[in-house]
């Protein structure tokens, strides 16, 4: 068997171009991590069941293991490499970093993708609302609260309000 | 370099210097909710866990795995493969012919399996190339002949079958290990007891599923130095494990580093099979080589939650207090020993450790047979015992008529006490505990008078407790040496590093140590510099297993930290003038604490300290206190202290379906001293959720499948998406509280957390759904379908139960043997078991 051929293309990946030569069946997730060396974006099981992979694409978030890397051609990738700011994290990366809403951080990255999508979508979910939207990423340390409470709370502090975690949450009842 | 001098360790029953009675108010770093020394990385995608590593040059590669449950290698054809382009590398078991394993006792494990495969999944040959998809099909050109074997498929027929046997040690057949050990006077305790009950359990297993797939990097450089990145909880016994099957590498050639895992929950903390392949491809090919194992293939590793059956004698006074426990236990093992022999101790250690049981019998039983092998997952070996105990205490609490709180309450073991078994018990909430869960609950007023809802479905609240170690008294392999090493460097910049052997797998043993240290020397823990598991640098701290790190490495760091205290509070006092006991550490200072303004800042101080004495490095260790049980098998048990939960979970159950839910969960967690409360929080709901996915839902079931004549055993769902597991939707509300009842044995008097709150989890939920709808699961998981059953049975007028027979078909006979027989402290005992026969050394294999 010979060495596969590759393409050639460009993505644009957390706003910067990226061109890159790849194998044409490799998907997003092993282009990002193995051609781009962005290994920010985790992998679970390669088969679309854990959410780990995901990524935003045009802003929605989808499983990096299901996507072709050349179907993302033309798109707008983004990963957990572009959430922060330039050196400021977001509100969502501060407020996973500081309830502890990252254990061994590595369904982290995919969670926060999804997350970020859902605030840009909507500025006030509700409790429900966040378990609905990030059902698809599973995270086995949590228990998801401290999750959900780190999602309730940098949207708080999005709209503005000057939010601090409460008391039952880091303390205990 | 101040040396630890062992001699200078507090003598049994002196003061002990871990400050566990400090109060709160004086504590400026421990208990407050400071972020993790590695939040920030890990939520901006910068943690590299061991598949984000890569080396120029670097191979993959895969293993070929059997494909049948039980045969014998009779020929490996490796040619086709080997003529594969970009093929580097092939390694079959003779290239690897020394057996390894986590325990001494069973070292019976090879890195590929020279002439006998013993499940679905044991690795044959290894195969590196260029590209991970040519080792792949390189894998699928290898030709394996195999000569098939008869099949063990479970307890009962591993009991029933001596032969063929899976391996040639162990104590006959099938049987792995056999224990049997009587503590006190069980007749008379069954004699003296108002009211007894026997009942049968079985608890399936289930598997830790991290979210991270296994993965190692292995570079042998040209010097002869090899070093391996991995996915470990365990970097001093992988490197043990690598220094035994790479021999002649000396083990001072090796290097282990194990990378922040992605979660562990005991799935990692053996030496595995493609560690050892992937040094060993390392060696033979010259390059770096990696190996990335699937999501499949971690369900092949496993070494997850055993099978337990299990049969439970209990006698109890009028008044509900434990006279007399009768337990038996047998474990499916699956194909290896991995940490067998303690899980089989584990199931019978610690239910004296709750209640005072005054006179207690323990059988156990281990089996081999042709599934993946069993080992440690959070809680090893305790949940299936603790699930047997709570729900029979709840069936003689309903028999007698009693509040099953009360009952729990009447029977709670004291404080500084020892136990039929000999565990010294230090402090002690697990009364705090059900006193908070029951309150929280409305238990009092709620229990028993839920019933039907006004949506048709019927609701119910469940009790139980639990506690759990905080790390084993003793090492696995028998040694003298400490059980954690802290090194502390302090340079002129004002930075203290902090260098140990402990592994954070996201439970935050990395800031446990920062913690320590920033309020020992009165500095930012964030400041503070943590460099861990890495074998070249670290000391050895033997792992992150069994709840031991926050006591044992946090006692350790304690000691380091104490040690440069005093060394930068003399180098401070001399050119202070002020003496050194009377300075304080704290805000970044060094200061008088009659003058406050009299003082200098901590780097200042550091450097007053170097220029007196020199280059300034402390150490610290820590060795658990010496154990009280004396017996052969007292081994397993033993801990500096434990850690007590109690839970109440409401179910929502329709009738109809057996479909339930869990609404709301109360939880309360006696973990000494929190700490980091945030941190701990977390533990504590982390564990309520993974105890919810073992009642509920997870299951690792085989097919029982025949393929020409002869049975294999596949797993039923080796995937994410089909091996069920609770997603956000099932997470219940939680609340949670934290008992602060500080134990003399940990750091600021700190207990464990991250393993004992998942205990009480399974128990409870069965308790609820009886009082929802009066039928009983004496099964884990308490699936839907087990419900259903349950209340069909019910209707038909039959038994308002599932689980297995209650008569003498339950459990498998097996002849136990002569028990060892222990006199019970209050019997005058002194940890000894008076008929123990002279101890033989047993061999290891």
């Amino acid at each position: 068997m010979t060495e596969p051929s590759k393409v050639l293309a460009t993505f644009t990946v957390n706003g910067e171009p990226h061109e890159v030569a790849f194998p044409p069946h490799k998907t997003l997730l092993e282009v990002l991590r193995e051609e781009m060396g962005l290994t920010g974006t985790k992998h679970g099981c390669e088969l679309g069941e854990c959410g780990t992979c995901t990524v935003q694409v045009d802003g929605t978030p989808i499983l990096s293991c299901l996507m072709l890397a050349i179907d993302a051609v033309g798109t707008q990738v983004r990963t957990v490499e572009g959430l922060a700011d330039g050196a400021e994290l977001s509100l969502l990366q501060h407020a996973f970093a500081d309830l502890g809403a990252a254990q061994c951080g590595y369904c982290t990255p995919g969670i926060l993708m999804t997350a970020d999508a859902l605030l840009r979508a909507n500025k006030s979910p509700t409790r429900e609302e966040i378990k609905q939207y990030l059902a698809g990423n599973l995270c086995r340390c949590t228990g998801y609260l401290k999750i959900f409470e780190a999602v309730e709370l940098a949207a708080a502090r999005g709209r503005g309000e000057q939010r601090e975690p409460s008391k039952e949450s880091i303390y205990g009842s | 370099m101040v040396l630890d001098d062992p001699v200078k360790r507090p003598a049994p029953g002196s003061r002990t210097p871990w400050h566990h009675d400090v109060k709160k108010d004086d504590l400026r770093v421990i208990g407050k909710p400071i972020r993790k020394v590695d939040a920030r990385s890990k939520v901006s995608g910068l943690t590299r866990f061991a598949d984000d590593l890569s080396l120029p040059r670097m191979l993959h590669m895969k293993l070929l795995r059997s494909t049948m449950a039980h045969a014998e290698i009779v020929h490996i054809d490796t040619k086709k493969a080997q003529a594969l382009p970009g093929v580097k590398g092939i390694l079959t078991g003779k290239d690897l012919p020394i057996p390894f394993g986590i325990l001494p006792v069973s070292q019976d494990e090879h890195a590929l399996c020279p002439d006998r495969v013993r499940f679905v999944g044991d690795p044959v040959v290894a195969i590196a190339a260029t590209e991970e998809e040519t080792a792949w099909n390189a894998c699928r050109l290898v030709e394996v002949e195999y000569r098939e074997l008869r099949t063990i498929g479970g307890i009962h027929e591993a009991a029933a079958n001596d032969e063929p046997r899976l391996h040639d040690y162990g104590v006959r057949g099938n049987i792995h290990r056999l224990e049997n050990l009587e503590f006190g006077d069980l007749d008379d305790g069954f004699q003296r007891a108002a009211h007894v009950r026997e009942d049968t359990f079985f608890f399936e297993g289930n598997t830790h599923l991290p979210m991270e797939q296994h993965a190692t990097l292995a570079h042998f450089d040209k010097d002869g130095k090899l070093t391996v990145w991995s996915s470990t909880q365990t970097p001093h016994y992988l490197h043990k494990a690598l220094a035994r099957t790479l021999h002649p590498l000396p083990a001072h050639h090796i290097r282990v580093i194990a990378c922040p895992n992605g979660g562990g929950f005991g799935g990692k903390s053996d030496p595995f099979n493609h560690e050892i392949a992937a040094a060993k491809m390392a060696m033979l090919t010259g390059r770096p080589v990696k190996i990335a194992l699937t999501r499949e293939e971690v369900f092949w590793c496993h070494r997850g939650r055993h099978p337990v059956l299990m049969r439970s004698r209990i006698g109890v006074s009028k008044s509900g207090r434990i006279t007399a426990l009768d337990f038996h236990s047998y474990l499916d093992g699956g194909a290896y020993g991995s940490y067998g022999t303690a899980s089989t101790f584990y199931t019978g250690a610690l239910q004296t450790v709750t209640y005072a049981v005054e006179n207690y019998h323990f059988r156990g039983v281990r089996f081999f047979t042709n599934k993946a092998p069993c080992g440690p997952k959070r809680g090893h070996g305790t949940p299936q015992p603790r699930f047997a105990l709570e729900v029979q205490l709840d069936k003689i609490a309903c028999d007698l008529g009693l509040d099953p709180a009360r009952l729990r309450l009447d029977n709670l073991a004291p404080r500084d006490s020892l136990t039929a078994n000999f565990l010294r018990i230090g402090s002690m909430g697990l009364g705090a505990c059900i006193e908070k869960v029951t309150a929280g609950s409305g238990w009092k007023q709620r229990r028993g008078k839920l019933g039907r809802q006004q949506n048709g479905k019927y609701r119910g609240l469940g009790l139980a407790c639990s506690s759990y170690l905080s790390g084993a008294g003793l090492p696995i392999y028998w040694n003298g040496m400490p059980h954690s090493g802290v090194q502390l460097k302090l340079d002129r910049s004002g930075l203290v590093t902090a260098f140990c052997g402990s592994t954070d797998i996201g439970q935050g043993s990395d800031s446990v140590l920062g913690w320590i240290i920033g309020e020992v020397l009165g500095i930012d823990p964030l400041g503070i510099k943590v460099v861990t598991s890495d074998t070249d640098l670290t000391p050895v701290d033997l792992g992150s297993y069994s709840s031991r790190v926050t006591v044992m490495t946090g006692n350790a760091a304690m000691q380091a930290a104490e040690r440069a205290r005093e060394i930068v509070a003399n180098g401070a006092a001399e050119k202070l003038g002020v003496p050194a006991a009377r300075l304080v550490f704290a805000d970044s200072r060094v200061f008088d604490a009659e003058e406050p303004g009299v003082g200098m800042t901590f780097q200042e101080a550091v450097c007053a300290a170097e220029a007196r004495f020199g280059t300034i490095g402390t150490v610290g260790s820590y060795t658990p206190p010496q154990s009280a049980a004396k017996f052969r098998g007292g081994g397993v048990g033993p801990s500096p202290s434990y850690s007590y939960s109690a839970a109440v979970v409401e179910v929502e159950v329709d009738a109809d379906t057996g479909i339930y839910t869990v609404p709301k969960v109360w939880i309360a967690h006696d973990i000494g001293r929190a700490l980091n409360a945030a941190v701990a929080m977390g533990q504590i709901e982390g564990s309520v959720y993974m105890g919810l996915g073992e009642a509920m839902m997870e299951e690792m079931a085989y097919r029982d499948r025949t393929h020409k004549g002869n049975r294999i055993f596949v797993h039923k769902i080796p995937s994410l998406l089909e091996y069920k597991s609770p997603t956000t939707l099932e997470m219940p509300e939680v609340v949670t509280y934290v008992i602060e009842d500080p134990d003399r044995n940990g750091p600021f008097g700190a207990k464990e957390v991250g393993q004992g709150p998942l205990l009480p989890m399974m128990p409870a939920v069965a308790n609820a759904v009886f009082d929802a709808v009066g039928v009983r699961i004496d099964e884990i998981p308490v699936s839907f379908e087990k419900v259903f059953a349950a209340l069909q049975s019910k209707q038909e007028g039959k038994d308002a139960r599932f689980g297995p027979a209650l008569d003498a078909s339950g459990v498998p006979a097996v002849d136990f043997g002569e028990s060892l027989k222990v006199k019970t402290p209050w019997q005058g005992g002194d940890g000894t078991a008076w008929n123990e026969p002279k101890r033989e050394k047993k061999a290891a294999k």
